[in-house]
């Protein structure tokens, strides 16, 4: 039931998602969370080039806990994307495809993933375990004074993802309560 | 009058540190799974499942139940007849949340100034609440506080005509306006009464309550059953996507007030609530 999916993701494929599909989520995505985005959009603001290339690319917001010895991350549950929804417009723009966190997006943001044709996927907030056996290999590439907010590439392996919000702005923090709460109100 | 030395604080915080958050407490956990026998929607169901695996995991393999290991909020209850020994408490205290913190591979999730940010490499200093209290005991309990439910958390003074109308009209405010964002389900502390500082503390304590155990005062037990559907009648359900189970629980505590005040705190946390105690 779940669509398996493998970065990086093209217009055509997000195109085909809709609010509330289920993906598992195979390739390299980049986590960022609030320090690194205040930095990389200060760096655009400099006209300065971010520390990777961000076409086509899937942002992670997460701040890992620290590497235990012999596996490749710790544990990585999303953060809450709101935090980041003042960056995300500017990153969108210069080409960011798709992001991973948990929790509702302002308009603007919604907005501008129509405008990009992106998507919004939602990780299981809390299920950080479970979240680093998806993992298979971490890399520091940028900002790694930031420690735990450091820009790390990683190698993921059918992580587990609902679409959030769709390439056409379908919402499902909006869609999903509400179809609950139909489904109670046909209940007997 | 008892001697305690500092270093057994120190030990203690820095155990409870790591246990809290990679063991899931038990009414925590058997809360998940009642909520999953009952829930209607199977999508939700499913991810309650999930969050009780990851709890297993977390507790088989020794990692952190989530990545946001929190703020230490420590509370020492001192007896009035302990002498501490052997240096400040609150350096004991932080030495501890040190140790742990750095031990158990935990993330260092804390700025030493709220606006120049900058991180502080060792998830100190704790926030750090004592209390002397009878007897010559030393109870330490470690509550480390996610911030992505502490940022959904709100304090609100009402007038006393609000009455028990505007504190539940306020909880719920509290919960929709959380929404998604703290991770439900989610697991409710709230206090009314005290003073503007004081029913924020209120409603961090009922954060340590046991999921399973209702308020003493049956007038306060019965208003935390009917908060507790009124919660789970708005549909946020796990993760914000729908379902029965938006809140694993609620406590209130309360304290006296004054007579042309209504105080009230929501301190939202998350499914996975962490808290911990050791008797010294």
């Amino acid at each position: 039931m779940a669509i398996e999916l493998r970065t990086p993701l093209s217009v055509e494929t997000l195109r085909g998602l809709h609010a509330g599909d289920q993906v598992l989520l195979s390739g390299t995505v980049y986590t960022a969370r609030d320090a690194a985005h205040k930095r990389m959009a200060e760096a655009a603001a400099r006209g300065e080039a971010l520390p990777f290339d961000i076409a086509g690319q899937t942002i992670y917001y997460a701040g890992p806990t620290p590497t235990p010895p012999g596996r490749p991350i710790g544990a990585i549950g999303p953060t809450t994307s709101t935090r980041m929804d003042a960056y995300t417009p500017l990153l969108l723009r210069l080409g960011l495809r798709a992001m991973i966190g948990k929790g509702l997006r302002n308009p603007k943001v919604i907005d501008a993933i129509k405008e990009s044709t992106a998507v919004y996927f939602a990780a299981i907030g809390g299920a950080a375990a479970l979240m680093a056996k998806c993992v298979t290999a971490c890399e520091v590439i940028a900002y790694e004074d930031l420690g735990p907010e450091s820009i790390k590439r990683l190698t993921i392996e059918k992580l587990p993802l609902v679409v959030a919000v769709d390439a056409r702005g379908n919402d499902y923090y909006k869609e999903g309560p509400a179809a609950y709460l139909n489904f109670l109100s046909q209940q007997p | 009058m008892r001697e305690i030395h500092a270093s057994a604080i120190t030990e203690a915080v820095a155990e409870l540190c790591i246990s809290t958050n990679k063991h899931l407490n038990k009414d925590v956990y058997q809360a998940l799974g009642s909520a999953m026998e009952r829930e209607p929607h199977e999508s939700a169901k499913e991810t309650l499942r999930l969050l009780m695996e990851n709890a297993q995991v977390a507790r088989q393999e020794s990692m952190a139940i989530c990545q946001d290991t929190g703020m230490a909020v420590v509370f020492l209850e001192i007896g009035q007849d302990v002498h501490i020994t052997g240096g400040s408490i609150d350096e004991a205290v932080n030495l501890g949340v040190r140790r742990g913190y750095d031990e158990g591979f935990l993330r260092k999730s804390v700025v030493g100034d709220p606006l120049s940010r900058k991180n502080t490499g060792d998830n100190t200093p704790a926030v750090i609440h004592t209390e002397v209290v009878p007897g010559e005991q030393v109870k330490v309990i470690v509550a480390p506080k996610g911030f992505g439910s502490e940022n959904m958390s709100r304090v609100a003074m009402l007038n006393p005509s609000d009455g028990v109308d505007g504190v539940k009209g306020f909880v719920l405010d509290t919960v929709r306006l959380a929404g998604s964002n703290p991770c439900p389900p989610m697991v409710l502390g709230i206090g009314i009464g005290g003073t503007f500082e004081k029913v924020t503390l209120l409603a961090k304590k009922a954060l340590l309550l046991p999921l399973n155990v209702g308020n003493t005062d049956p007038y306060y037990r019965q208003l935390e059953g009917e908060l507790l559907n009124a919660v789970n009648e708005t549909g946020i359900g796990p993760q914000g996507f729908g379902g029965q189970t938006t809140c694993l629980g609620l406590h209130i505590l309360t304290y006296p007030t004054h007579i042309a005040g209504l105080p009230v705190a929501v301190n939202v946390s998350c499914h996975v609530t962490r808290h911990g105690e050791k008797i010294l």
